[in-house]
Parts: C-alpha cells; sequence; structure tokens
C-alpha cells in the first residue's frame, strides 16, 4: 500500500480524475472530500462490506421453498 | 436457452429475458446475466433472481414496498445513467431476501436494493445513503 502524508488543505490526485482533499482534521477523525467522475462508486468500506456479506450469505439453498415463505408472510399480512 | 441451475434443474429460459448486471452483484462480481424466475405470478411477494452464468446461484427476491410500508428508492442519476432509465414505470426494485435455517430470523436488505429496468433488461444493486434503511430488516419483527 502506498501511504502518503498530507496536511489539512492538501489533496491529491488518483489518475487524472479522482482528488481527494482532506478538508480537516479533529482527533482522530479526519473529513474527506472527494471528486470524482460520477461512474466512480464510492461507499464507506464497512457498509460495503457488509452488504457484499449479506450478498453471500443470501444464496438460496437447495431446500428453499419459497412458497411456504409467500404463504407465511402473507398470512401474516391479513391479519 | 436451457439453463442449468442447482436449484430448479435444467429450465428453459428465454435468451432475450436474461437481464444483465454490467457490474455482477457484490460479491458475486462475475455473474453477469440473471434470470427473474416467478415475477409474472400476481400474488406472490417473493419470487427467484437466478443467475445464468453460476448455475449454483440462485437469489430469492422480494418486492421491498410490499414489505416495509412507506419504503422508497433514491435513484441516483449515475443510476439513472448507467440503467438507461427513460421511464420509471419500466424499473422494478427488489430486495435480496436470506433465509436462514430458523425461518424466524428470515430478513431481508433494504439499505441496498436491486433495480431492473425491466425494458432494457438492465440491473444494479444500489446502495442507498438514507441511512435509516437497515440492512438487515426482519420480517418476523415486522407484524
Amino acid at each position: 500500500m502506498l501511504v502518503l502524508t498530507r496536511k489539512k488543505g492538501q489533496a491529491l490526485m488518483i489518475g487524472h480524475d479522482i482528488e481527494l482533499s482532506i478538508i480537516d482534521i479533529q482527533g482522530d477523525q479526519v473529513r474527506i472530500g472527494i471528486n470524482a467522475p460520477k461512474n466512480v462508486a464510492i461507499h464507506r468500506k464497512e457498509i460495503y462490506e457488509e452488504i457484499r456479506k449479506e450478498n453471500l450469505s443470501a444464496i438460496a439453498g437447495k431446500n428453499t421453498d419459497i412458497q411456504a415463505l409467500n404463504e407465511k408472510f402473507r398470512k401474516k399480512d391479513e391479519k | 436457452m436451457q439453463l442449468e441451475t442447482a436449484h430448479f434443474g435444467v429450465i428453459d429460459v428465454d435468451e432475450d429475458e436474461f437481464i444483465y448486471f454490467p457490474e455482477g452483484i457484490p460479491g458475486f462480481e462475475n455473474s453477469k446475466r440473471y434470470a427473474l424466475i416467478g415475477h409474472d405470478a400476481k400474488d406472490s411477494v417473493f419470487f427467484w433472481l437466478q443467475s445464468v452464468d453460476m448455475p449454483e446461484l440462485c437469489f430469492v427476491v422480494a418486492d421491498p414496498f410490499m414489505i416495509y410500508e412507506g419504503y422508497a428508492v433514491d435513484v441516483e442519476d449515475e443510476d439513472v445513467e448507467s440503467l438507461e432509465i427513460t421511464d420509471p414505470n419500466k424499473v422494478i426494485t427488489l430486495t435480496i431476501v436470506i433465509i436462514p435455517k430458523n425461518i424466524n430470523e428470515v430478513r431481508v436488505n433494504l439499505k441496498a436494493p436491486i433495480l431492473i429496468n425491466v425494458e432494457k433488461k438492465l440491473g444494479k444493486q444500489v446502495i442507498q445513503k438514507n441511512e435509516s434503511l437497515p440492512i438487515r430488516y426482519y420480517l418476523s419483527k415486522s407484524n
């Protein structure tokens, strides 16, 4: 991993169209500004990882019975 | 096309009906083509999203609007662009369902719905910025 030291107010470029700016530093928190093309998805890593993990555990097992699910959860709706 | 699946055995799916996910789905980046199965059954909340590229990969998906009252999805400009959305009525929203052994722990991911432009057959899982939407929304607690 490339490690660079930057000060508040400084920035860095990734390629020629992604700019990361250090907006503010308060204790152990850093505010980062990002300028990137629209098609570059930017997410907090922990949220992206959690969604990825949920997806991985969502593979339907061979015995998954959605008929039962449809019945179970529809019945509840009718209450 | 004859599609071999782990879940349904060999099924016959019209290739024109395949939905293309240019970026795949996080965790399954290599599977780009999916088939929606059972979506035409009007009274069903749950149906299937079967991968064409990975026979063993099949998701149960649901209509989030029928599960969570007041659910709303923000579609970012870049998603309108990448999904080539011109008519919002041609977009369906799905939520991935996770079904653990204990059926009381069935949950859906409301934070990251799947958008499908049914006209263009393009799909994407989008992450919602709305902080109040849970990644794990348990269906049994909703009633």
